[in-house]
């Protein structure tokens, strides 16, 4: 079938999944494709083949001996430090080896992070420190080693009532694994003087947090992005809740889970 | 080497932290290239020779879509060089005008697709579909879904327009998601 009966928007449809277009662009897309069976089905595709790809492909890290190897050819580079030109002289200079280095870059790059979120919010004048900052530096400090579960299962029925005494209320918990979006556990977060529940989802490398707690009003608010410090979050009201979802995740990614999350039951 | 002017300690440090640090984006890039972990270690090893003798002259910021074009460039000469590996001609710029043209597709469906690639269990499965993409088709798919780069630094990468990167892409998905579903019809 079907080569011919494509639709000309089919690579713009797959720039948008790709977090490719600009707001507009994108917008006038979303309303392409609710009218477009074609568009509809590829989105379909796209995320079923991202999903198999990001899960299940092999990803080939550098194995020692490549490391060793390099480490060998390049002895400069073996003995330079991180960061100072300046090495102690007449000392036996210990070799570092690759991994050695490393890992403290992975870690600094994290630690800027974490400390560039927390300069934001501490320096910021209190009045335009908001909700939105605060469910970022939940996000940001979830992703520190041993913050980011305080239940580890990748079912509903054992996540949900995990929550029972821990929480006065009952958080809707899915499981979007058949989606693309595995859920990989829960943890007790704190916002703004209460307790928090937070389903963590994980997303291809990425993670994302969603925070929900009792709204005030029980009228359903629909899904309103916002921007934050790279990160991104999609906050609504439904069911008498407040859900914040927040990730690394581009906001064409994140739309499209926050989408997939509220048409789930 | 003697009489090159090499790298200062400086610039080896900043080398380590800017470049090195992606060693694992050039080391799976190299083996979905060639396919063959030996292949791949040695043209890894050889690409981060050069990128250090060449980084002194590095002005740009991205760091890694530089160093994964080094890996790339001596990946293909070393294809070349040994001819183990099947070189794919599937005279691109024809396919990549007409996907301009007139669109293209991947949505004939018997079935559910999105349930039948799920289904596919074993990760090995889709490593064998991935490996067997023509490797114009492979790069991009495994720069875009395993490295999750933007299409300009894929372009860039590659050596190719912007335009061009999309429709691969886009047949590298097609396919993907067509030899899954013909995978299954066997059954």
């Amino acid at each position: 079938m079907s080569m011919r009966d494509g639709c000309d928007k089919i690579l713009l449809l797959q720039a948008e999944f790709d977090g490719e277009l600009d707001a507009a662009q994108s917008l006038a897309l979303t309303q392409h494709r609710e009218g477009c069976a074609v568009c509809r089905d590829a989105w379909q595709r796209l995320q079923a083949t991202r999903q198999v790809l990001r899960e299940k492909a092999s990803y080939h890290t550098a194995s020692a001996t490549l490391m060793a190897r390099i480490d060998a050819a390049l002895p400069a580079l073996a003995t330079a430090p991180m960061s100072v030109p300046r090495q102690a002289s007449g000392r036996a200079v210990q070799r570092w080896s690759l991994r050695r280095w490393w890992q403290p870059v992975a870690g600094f790059g994290f630690g800027t992070v974490a400390a560039a979120v927390l300069t934001l919010i501490l320096l910021t004048p209190v009045q335009t420190v908001d909700l939105a900052d605060l469910v970022v530096a939940s996000h940001v400090r979830s992703m520190q080693a041993g913050h980011l579960l305080d239940v580890a299962s990748n079912d509903q029925h054992n996540v949900k009532p995990w929550f029972d005494g821990r929480v006065d209320f009952a958080p809707p918990v899915k499981n979007l694994a058949d989606r693309g979006f595995p859920l990989i556990g829960g943890r007790l977060d704190y916002l703004q003087d209460r307790n928090v529940a937070a389903l963590v989802y994980r997303a291809g490398q990425h993670v994302i947090n969603v925070l929900i707690w009792p709204s005030a009003e029980t009228a359903a608010l629909p899904p309103e992005p916002i921007e934050r410090g790279g990160y991104n979050i999609v906050r609504w009201q439904d069911g008498g809740m407040n859900i914040w979802a927040v990730s690394d995740l581009n906001a064409t990614e994140l739309k499209d889970f926050v989408a997939t999350w509220k048409a789930h039951d | 080497m003697a009489g090159e002017s090499r790298p200062t300690e400086m610039e080896a440090a900043r080398f380590k932290a800017e470049v090195l640090v992606h060693l694992d984006a050039a080391t799976n890039l190299a083996r979905w290239l060639l396919r063959n972990p030996v292949e791949a270690e040695d043209v890894v090893q050889e690409a981060v020779l050069r990128a250090y003798a060449y980084f002194s002259t590095f002005r740009g910021v991205n760091a890694r879509a530089w160093l994964l074009q080094i890996v790339r460039n001596t990946a293909y000469a070393a294809m070349k060089r040994t001819k183990g590996i099947h070189m794919v001609n599937l005279q691109d710029d024809q396919g990549d005008r007409d996907d301009h043209a007139r669109g293209v597709d991947l949505v004939d469906s018997a079935g559910d697709p999105e349930m039948l690639l799920m289904q596919h269990e074993a990760a090995r499965q889709i490593d064998d579909l991935l490996a067997q993409l023509p490797v114009e088709l492979r790069e991009c798919i495994v720069l875009r879904e395993l490295q999750e780069l933007s299409y300009r630094e894929i372009a860039e990468i590659t050596g190719v327009p912007i335009g061009t990167v999309m429709s691969r892409l886009w047949r590298g998905r097609r396919l993907l998601s067509e030899t899954a579903l013909a995978k299954e019809a066997v059954r």
